[in-house]
């Protein structure tokens, strides 16, 4: 594989397709630059800000874009908020199309087959397995992202933060809170 | 929660090369989905996508030779001299195409 993709730069290099450095920048910055705490940053503010909740249901594109982060792919947003009885669960049945500006790459098991198969299939089932058991009555509602557009799961606020900061909050916002696969984290144990 | 983000150096490389592609508009997003899409459904990949950045590499490679970019030939051919440039390069020295033993007519 190393050897074919050392090909691959060489030609794409040699028609001046792409520039090595530039390649290396692209590699830092998903490595080290982009990851979930971006949108553990969103959550946090939508838990602390009505206005911002609100722009975020409505356009989060451009709520998202106004803390700087930004699709690379010309992708839209949307939030999808957990609560009233609904919970909502983000899989890319086709492909692993993913949220990149906000969470960064996509975990392993979000590219598994099974999991691509089955999170819309029997989303309970698979819930279960990541540990997280609701109630018979909640709705679950499984979101199938796409090229266009990808979605950003905002949890329920924990119980107990009244008057938290958002830099606080986010610590509470875990990468699958933000997928759909967990719960945000109780106060206790952040 | 914490796992790399690539597990191997050459996987971060072609997921680099293929956004730097698409920045420069040599295709549309949806068009790499479905390239992507149609490797990662194949019967054969693995049950825990370990092998997710393999099928990477084939659809960009598959889209590339597509479009007439990198023709699949091309790719194996200088693929091949890499890894005779690997094989003939001592250990701890940068392994450089020039270091192959056999070396093919540019490309």
């Amino acid at each position: 594989m190393a050897a074919r993709v050392r090909a691959l730069e060489t030609i794409l290099t040699q028609k001046g397709l792409i520039d090595p450095a530039a390649i290396d920048a692209i590699v830092e910055t998903y490595e080290t630059k982009v990851g979930p705490r971006n949108g553990a940053r969103v959550v946090a503010k939508a838990w602390s800000d009505p206005d911002f909740a609100d722009w975020l249901k409505r356009d989060a594109t451009a709520a998202i874009a106004s803390l700087g982060f930004t699709g690379r792919q010309g992708e839209h947003m949307q939030a999808v908020f957990n609560g009233d009885g609904a919970h909502n669960l983000v899989v890319c049945t086709l492909c692993s199309c993913y949220p990149w500006s906000v969470l960064g790459l996509p975990p392993v098991w979000y590219k598994s087959p099974p999991y691509r198969s089955r999170a819309v299939i029997d989303p309970r089932a698979v819930l279960e397995e990541f540990g997280v058991s609701l109630p018979s009555d909640t709705k679950i509602r499984a979101w199938d992202s796409t090229a266009e557009l990808r979605y950003l799961v905002v949890p329920e606020r924990p119980e107990g933060t009244q008057g938290w900061s958002e830099e606080k909050l986010a610590d509470l916002v875990t990468r699958d809170s933000m997928i759909g696969t967990g719960l945000a984290l109780q106060p206790e144990a952040a | 929660m914490d796992e790399p983000v690539f597990s191997e150096p050459w996987q971060a490389e072609a997921f680099a090369m293929t956004v730097a592609l698409h920045e420069r508009g040599l295709f549309s997003w949806s068009e790499w989905a479905e390239m992507l899409s149609a490797e990662v459904k194949r019967g054969d990949v693995a049950a825990d996508g370990s092998d997710y950045y393999d099928c990477w590499l084939r659809a960009l490679e598959a889209l590339l030779a597509a479009k007439g970019v990198a023709p699949a030939g091309d790719v194996d051919a200088l693929a091949e001299a890499w890894q005779r440039a690997a094989h003939a390069t001592p250990h701890g020295k940068p392994i450089l195409l020039e270091n192959d033993p056999q070396p093919a007519k540019p490309v």
